[in-house]
């Protein structure tokens, strides 16, 4: 039996992500890294300071590293070992490729897990996050994807765990080539870290409402975030979207501008410190988190609220 | 070419969900929409199909009520559909789920595949990856803009920093995200062809897929609820209270 963590290379260190995974894997036995990146001695030495006791480092180069990390993890797991990933892009690709490879499920979702004596037992906000479900699995290996901000990362002062370089395998008729990376000019802090977050919802009317969005975050110094009802709308993009299916966000203040509240928002983001809604619809579900409900138009309201603290 | 495009029928996401007693599955009324997000995989599929001579199949697996998702995607103008509908399918994991789709899937013959990141209702996230380690074919994910060479396809694929540009041959499986193309609504004639058009119905036993699920829901509990707080109409001055809050929160 052994416990993995799953870690992407991110600005050349393991990601939050993945440190927060070690967090919780380090309680639950010797934990063992699946690091998928260029590597180097200090990005190790980061994961043995929280926890893990060993590494096995995939180095993908240009290619599109799930199809052959799967392949490679597939023939080395053994089926009472849990391995945790993160509700995250290239977690989601190994994960699901990997789970098929091996003929068991993914308990995806999950914000807690613990073992059992016959297999594992996953924790998850259901329906808005009203509900908690515990879900069980009794044939392993074990794929959880625990969603981000599930754990605090810290460090514990571990030593350098030790390494073992593995060699990619050919994926066949899978393989595919990154062959450039871009990244995006991004004005302000990310959503993930913000200390003020401002979303929108349905209730801005149109995509150029998102504008006011835009301008009061701005204003703020906010991340900028939306309801999946707007991104599936085409008016902001996908990496914008708050809630069960994209971001999960705990900012120290939440203003939800034009959003309801569906079920498939509320989850990402109902513990934020502070939560401030506008919206037109008295009943409408936000209100019941918000610790400042305004019930009132965002065309009147927040023009009002950028010129007042713009004025300041 | 033959593309395949992946889409679900859900609850409207507008109405609160709820579980059945017992099994804890969700609710599923006799009319459910089209996954909104989907409407991008069909219209990129559709683009696909009319720029390389090719066809839309539309595959879908879940209980079919009065099959007026589907006929949404068809009247956007995909060819047909296979609807993969059995009561032991109910209560499905994503590996089930992405080995009764990729049966289907062989069965219609396939040069492209396309899906969404996840769907609404059920969001597990792996299941377009499943389908494709299932297929043998790559998994071009989380796509936010999609383009078919010869032979190849090549993508935008989003990442946390911003993008990759990611190629692969075909066969392939692309997961694309909201807003990777405008889709186009249905026209009059769309939705008058749609009735007409054939709906393939498939269970997990013509499919020969053994249904085992080992997950299993144990129990389910209220969350801690939030306490509600102050609420108040905005009669031209609310903004001064979101201003003190933020004062008060020491953020401004």
């Amino acid at each position: 039996m052994a416990t993995y963590v799953f870690v992407e290379e991110e600005n050349g260190g393991p990601s939050t992500l993945g440190l927060e995974l070690l967090a919780k894997a380090r309680e639950l036995e010797e934990v063992t890294v699946i690091y998928v990146g260029s590597g180097s001695d200090d990005a190790f030495a980061e994961l043995g300071s929280h926890g893990a006791t060993s590494v096995i480092h995939f180095d993908a180069g240009d290619r599109l590293p799930a199809a052959p990390v799967a392949e490679a993890l597939g023939d080395r797991v053994g089926s009472e070992d849990v391995i945790l990933f993160g509700q995250a892009y290239t977690d989601r690709d190994v994960a699901g490729r990997l789970a098929a490879r091996l003929g068991v499920g993914v308990l995806s979702n999950a914000f807690d897990v613990q073992q059992t004596g016959g297999g594992v037992e996953t924790s998850h906000e259901i329906l808005g996050g009203t509900q908690i479900a515990t879900a069980a699995a009794t044939q392993g290996p074990f794929l959880v994807l625990i969603r981000p901000k599930s754990f605090a990362a810290e460090p514990l002062g571990g030593g350098t765990p030790t390494v073992d370089e593995i060699a990619m395998p050919a994926a066949g008729s899978s393989e595919a080539t990154v062959t450039a990376s871009q990244a995006e000019e991004r004005e302000g802090p990310q959503l993930g870290d913000a200390k003020i977050v401002v979303s929108g919802g349905r209730g801005l009317g149109s995509a150029e409402a998102y504008d006011l969005v835009e301008s009061l975050g701005k204003t703020l110094g906010a991340a900028t975030g939306a309801t999946r009802a707007i991104v599936d709308s085409g008016w902001v993009p996908y990496a914008k979207q708050v809630g069960q299916t994209g971001k999960t966000v705990k900012p120290d203040v939440y203003i939800a501008c034009g959003i309801s509240g569906a079920m498939q928002h509320l989850v990402g983001m109902k513990d934020s410190k502070t939560i401030i809604a506008i919206n037109k619809d008295p009943d409408a579900p936000i209100f019941s988190l918000a610790d400042l409900g305004v019930i009132g138009d965002v065309h009147n309201v927040m023009p009002k609220l950028i010129e007042a603290l713009q004025a300041r | 070419m033959n593309v395949v495009v992946c889409v679900k029928q859900i609850p409207d996401p507008a109405t609160p969900y709820t579980l059945e007693d017992g099994t804890n599955w969700l609710v599923r009324p006799e009319e459910q929409i089209l996954d909104d997000g989907d409407r991008y995989g069909v219209e990129i599929g559709l683009q696909i199909a009319q720029a390389n001579e090719g066809t839309v199949t539309l595959v879908s697996m879940g209980p079919a009520g009065n099959g007026q998702g589907i006929r949404q995607a068809l009247a956007m103008g995909a060819d047909k559909a296979v609807l993969i509908e059995d009561d032991t399918l109910r209560g499905a994991d994503a590996l089930t789920t992405a080995r009764a789709l990729a049966a289907a899937i062989k069965n219609e013959g396939f040069d492209l595949v396309i899906a969404g990141t996840e769907s609404t209702d059920g969001y597990s996230g792996v299941v377009p990856q499943m389908l494709a380690q299932i297929l043998d074919i790559p998994a071009l994910t989380y796509a936010t803009k999609v383009e078919i060479g010869n032979g190849s396809l090549s993508i935008h694929r989003q990442t946390q920093a911003g993008y990759d540009t990611v190629e692969a041959s075909l066969p392939a499986l692309v997961s694309v995200t909201a807003g990777v193309v405008e889709p186009r609504y249905p026209t009059f004639k769309g939705i008058m062809d749609a009735k007409k058009k054939p709906v393939d119905e498939q269970s997990a036993g013509s499919l020969g897929v053994e249904v085992a699920v080992d997950q299993k829901v144990t129990s389910i509990a209220d969350a801690a609820e939030r306490a509600a707080g102050q609420k108040i109409e905005d009669e031209g001055e609310a903004h001064l209270a979101i201003v003190a809050l933020l004062e008060d929160r020491k953020v401004i």
